[in-house]
């Protein structure tokens, strides 16, 4: 009998507490800019597509729902021919953006991916590359690799000699 | 044996070897770069520095290099000593200053040495905030890219490419940090084992350049044990494959066969599997003319049904190119009696008559192994570069005994590559090359002779009677010369403690396989222990030799004379095995054709029915190889519809054909125990792997690593349900990251791997010692041991002298790495560096012609005339002309004389 009269006093109480829970979906709750969400590709400052497809992401990935196939233009620059993410799968760990050496891959802060068919959720590289940096506006990959690229020759990149002259006699 | 002690643990080693390879054999992850198994220690990277101490009283110690310090009774050292640690990771942090930041657009990523031992060492942050050195990379051709800004100047690619395998366009150039390994100028590699640097460079300097064009990490691949089916050798591979597609074949150790090395015909001929010309539905033809087109199982077999119901008399062409099991299996669904061998007449008896002369020989079949190991060889007639490249690998390691001699004089240790090196200068194993054309093992022989066949076999027989030294059996009308040389030769071998005498079909002479089995059995004879090897034309030859069969001629006998009248072809195609018209005839006259083929043919395009096979990667099979070793080969992967193994189908047509439990066959088990069964000289290839119902704790073993990516992604834009594992019924290994964690046992070696080793190197994790045996064993079961009697001479076979004709030439096959196998021919790359059709003629001859090198020559082969290209060879002696043999130039009977004519200019015009 006292329990029941103590309980209802604490639930009386309750009326006066600040609400904590929102009108979602009419109202937007707070997510913060590190949360772990939907994934998508970024491309560098310079408009190329970051993603080298070096398959750490799809290694990384404890539920394996990511695959791809790496494939090169025609100087030698290196980028995914596809790259599918089954999120019907994904568990949102973040271990592919850990593992991505290019900050290509990275999650947002968009959760919002519900749909009725399960088929919906395989996101294609059309699906998720953007048209910006993303989180990390500065990093551009190739600028640091040894790699020659279209636009980049050996010994152009970020703290490199120019390529060494193997007729040079001098030593 | 003696007794060391590696951080106050007490262990046994092999003495005298050196502390690296021993550390490595007992366990313990010692970092190295500049030292390989196969290729000795040099001491060049200073990685494997160990703390050594003088006695146990001995607290400072020295730092040694493990890999030039020798195993000695008492030796006490120390792998984690911390100033012998630390010395290791300052010597990586300075290997690693100029190393670029690529790994993850690297292709070795993953199966990287560098990044093994770099983690192995615990250096984790580049300290080093200067500029790198960056070179220009190299076009080295259809195989091998070139990506120099990765070099860590071990000096392993130039120690394997011109050390071992004797290439002479791969160097360093320039010194100090700029030291440049690449050829002179860009062009395609020289070598025909270029494909090794990718394994041997610890790096990404090389890597393999048809890998890259699908581009998958070790990871990422389903593998399986498999067999090489570019040449008879057997050598073990390990083809990777990915959704559906083969993406790149390394190298599977086996201690007696190809060791550590492929050549880059088996390395890169695989393209083949991913090829358009496959065939990948089953097709028909409801009438004769009408074209041929896809059909579902169900009416190929329904209408294979409707033959055997009209009282169809079959009759089965096999093929040296298809497993034991798919020709057995053919064999039973045709009958023993109308089963034939589908190799031509004069292959037939060459194969007939190197099965009976290896089986009759009191001499041991030399496996690889033991022809690096031989120290006088005598090659009669073979260009084993071209025909069994790896044996020319195998031999130009045996000129080395010498090397090992010496050193074994002077007490070097033979893994003290320089200075064996240095100790031997140019001193070298007797090496005789007798062939009728210059090959590129003359380069390292003792003597060569270049003549016609005949002439060589006529040598051969020389060398026989000189080591008999019977009155009787020397060879009548030999020039003094040649006698001199066989005497030469005879006292080389006789001399030697294990002579190998090397022949081949490649000439298409019995009797040169003859006058080979006679010196092996003269010098068994006088007592010492020879050894005899056969170079054999394709991948299953033994085999189906050991099956036994008619000859072709008979299949076109019995359909022209109404004892037959429907043909089933397995593999084949018939239009390599016979002339154009006869194969014609043949199609002609049989009422209905079945091939059963993976690729696409001549032969499969006059066929009625047409049934998908699988290749080597998409079926299980076994192979026996020209040392009559038995070797199994897995599935590598699934394929899509209704392809499936050769032995299957023969087995679904066997079953509609309504013949009661014959053929029942469940899975590859029983089609094996019928094959051992039926055949008693095949009852061994039961052994060659364990069966289907194997299981290491309960558990198969997987085909995918643990770390196999994309499982519930790869095939989602299909269909988001992933599908079910296809089931295994015929082999122990499973599709599937699931199974066994630990060791398999040799013959089901899926890949290398060991903790901590992601490269190729992990196999040193996989001997029982290094260098040695897998431990359980090399894989494959030898058919063939040499007959204790004596016997096995043929001197009532000496042919006679080689009589040049006038306006008539000799013409003799040539055979090329790049091209003259059939499947490999299909692979893009190896089709690159395939010859232009030509025929080769001596200057002398082309000039009485009046033909320049690169004009047309009309040559009179029969059974057609055809036009070729002409080039000049010194090496073809007066009398003689060469022609390649090529897949797409049309059969002829060689050797064979022709008329060789130049072609008129009106004509020339015209084509």
């Amino acid at each position: 009998m006292w329990s029941s009269i103590r309980t209802a006093w604490t639930i009386f109480l309750h009326m006066f507490r600040r609400r904590v829970t929102i009108q979602y979906p009419e109202e937007k709750p707070y997510i913060p800019p590190r949360w772990r969400g939907r994934i998508i590709l970024s491309r560098d400052p310079d408009g190329g597509e970051r993603c080298v497809a070096c398959y750490l992401c799809a290694v990384a990935c404890p539920v394996d729902c990511i695959s791809l196939q790496a494939t090169e233009d025609e100087h030698g620059r290196r980028y995914p021919e596809f790259f599918r993410i089954n999120f019907s799968r994904c568990i949102f760990c973040g271990y592919c953006e850990e593992a991505c050496p290019t900050y290509a891959i990275q999650l947002t802060n968009d959760f919002e991916m519900g749909e009725y068919d399960r088929q919906n959720l395989v996101y294609e590289k059309e699906d998720l590359l953007i048209d910006g940096p993303g989180k990390y506006p500065e990093y551009n990959f190739y600028r640091v690799a040894g790699l020659a690229i279209g636009g980049k020759d050996k010994g152009e990149a970020e703290n490199e000699a120019p390529p060494v002259d193997l007729k040079r006699l001098l030593p | 044996m003696a007794t060391i002690f590696i951080d106050q643990e007490r262990h046994t080693a092999r003495d005298g070897e050196n502390l690296l390879q021993e550390c490595l054999a007992l366990g313990y992850d010692l970092p190295y770069f500049c030292w390989h198994p196969a290729l000795g220690s040099v001491g060049a990277c200073r990685q494997c520095a160990i703390k050594q101490f003088k006695d146990e009283h001995d607290t400072r110690g020295k730092i040694v290099m493990a890999c030039m310090t020798a195993v000695r009774e008492g030796a006490r050292i120390s792998i984690h000593d911390a100033e012998a640690s630390a010395f290791r990771a300052s010597v990586i942090e300075w290997l690693m200053i100029n190393h670029p930041h690529d790994c993850p657009v690297c292709d070795e990523g993953g199966e990287c040495h560098l990044q093994d031992m770099t983690v192995m060492t615990r250096h984790v942050y580049r300290r080093y905030r200067g500029r790198k050195r960056t070179f220009r990379n190299q076009d080295l051709g259809p195989f091998v890219n070139h990506e120099m800004n990765r070099c860590i100047q071990c000096y392993r690619c130039v120690r394997f490419y011109r050390d071992y395998a004797g290439g002479r366009d791969l160097d360093a150039h320039a010194l100090r940090n700029h030291v440049y390994f690449g050829r002179h100028a860009d062009g395609v590699l020289e070598s025909e084992f270029s494909g090794n640097l990718v394994e041997v460079c610890p790096t990404g300097v090389f890597t393999d350049k048809t890998l890259k064009r699908h581009y998958t990490r070790k990871w990422d691949l389903q593998s399986a044990p498999s067999i090489c089916v570019h040449c008879a050798l057997g050598c073990n591979t390990v083809p990777g494959a990915r959704q559906g597609t083969l993406r790149r074949i390394h190298n599977r150790y086996n201690g007696a066969v190809n060791g550590y090395f492929l050549c880059d015909r088996g390395r890169y001929g695989y393209e083949f599997v991913n090829a358009p010309t496959r065939i990948r539905t089953p097709l028909m033809r409801r009438q004769r003319g009408e074209a041929l087109r896809a059909a579902t199982r169900q009416e190929v077999l329904a209408q294979w049904r409707a033959l055997v119901d009209r009282g169809a008399k079959p009759i089965g062409i096999g093929s040296p190119r298809a497993s034991l099991e798919a020709n057995f299996a053919l064999r039973t669904l045709v009958g023993a009696q109308r089963f034939h061998l589908g190799v031509s007449d004069a292959e037939h008896t060459l194969l007939e008559s190197a099965l009976a002369l290896l089986r009759e020989s009191p001499a041991r079949v030399a496996s690889l192994r033991e022809a690096e190991g031989a120290d006088a060889v005598l090659v009669l007639g073979e260009d084993v570069t071209n025909t069994a490249p790896m044996l020319a690998l195998a031999l130009r390691q045996s000129v080395r005994q010498t090397h090992m001699k010496i050193a074994t004089k002077l007490h070097i240790p033979h893994w003290d590559d320089a200075a064996v090196r240095e100790a031997a200068g140019s001193a070298k194993a007797p090496l005789f090359v007798a062939a009728p054309i210059a090959t590129k093992l003359d380069e390292v022989a003792t003597r060569v002779f270049h003549d016609a066949p005949d002439e060589v076999a006529r040598l051969g027989f020389a060398v026989a009677g000189a080591i008999e030294g019977r009155k009787a059996h020397r060879v009548p009308d030999t020039s003094d010369a040649t006698q001199a040389l066989a005497d030469e030769i005879a006292q080389a071998l006789v001399a030697a403690e294990r002579p190998l005498i090397v022949s081949g079909c490649g000439s298409q002479s019995v009797e040169l396989l003859r006058a080979a089995a006679s010196v092996a059995a003269a010098l068994c004879a006088k007592g010492h222990s020879a050894q005899i090897t056969f170079a054999l034309p394709e991948c299953n030859s033994g085999g189906l030799a050991l099956i036994e069969g008619k000859r072709l001629g008979a299949a076109i006998e019995a359909l022209r004379n109404g004892d037959a009248d429907t043909l089933i072809v397995l593999e084949n195609d018939l239009y390599r095995r016979a002339g154009q018209a006869a194969i014609d005839a043949l199609f002609e006259s049989a009422h209905q054709v079945v091939v059963i083929d993976h690729t696409a043919s001549a032969t499969s395009a006059r066929a009625d029915i047409v049934l998908p096979a699988g290749t080597f990667a998409e079926s299980d099979g076994t192979l026996v190889n020209n040392e009559g070793r038995a070797q199994r080969y897995f599935q590598v992967f699934v394929p899509n519809g209704d392809v499936q193994g050769s032995w299957r189908w023969a087995r679904d047509l066997l079953a509609a054909a309504d013949r009661g439990r014959e053929g029942d066959w469940a899975n590859l088990d029983a089609i094996i125990g019928a094959c051992a069964a039926a055949i008693p000289a095949l009852a061994q290839i039961v052994n060659a792997a364990p069966g289907a119902g194997f299981r290491l704790a309960g558990q198969k073993i997987a085909r995918e690593p643990p770390r196999y990516s994309g499982r519930t992604a790869l095939y989602a834009n299909v269909n988001v349900h992933e599908v079910q594992v296809p089931a295994d019924p015929d082999s122990p290994l499973a599709y599937s990251m699931e199974g066994y964690p630990g060791e398999p046992p040799p013959p089901l070696i899926p890949w290398f791997w060991a903790p901590g080793w992601n490269s190729v190197q992990s196999v040193n994790k996989f001997q029982a010692e290094i260098g040695g045996a897998l431990r359980g064993g090399d894989p494959g079961v030898r058919l063939i041991e040499p007959a204790g009697a004596d016997g096995g001479a043929h001197f009532d076979t000496v042919p006679q002298r080689f009589a040049p004709r006038v306006g008539a030439w000799l013409l003799i096959p040539l055979h090329h790495i790049f091209g003259s196998e059939e499947l490999s021919a299909l692979a893009p790359g190896v089709r690159e560096l395939a010859p232009q059709p030509y025929v080769a003629l001596n200057p002398d001859d082309a000039d009485m012609l009046g033909l320049a090198a690169g004009e047309l020559a009309c040559v009179d082969l029969d059974p057609a005339p055809c036009r070729l290209l002409v080039t000049r060879r010194a090496d073809l002696r007066r009398g003689m002309a060469g022609v390649p043999v090529l897949p797409w130039l049309h059969f002829a009977a060689l050797p064979a004389f022709a008329k060789i004519t130049k072609a008129e200019a009106s004509r020339v015009e015209a084509e």
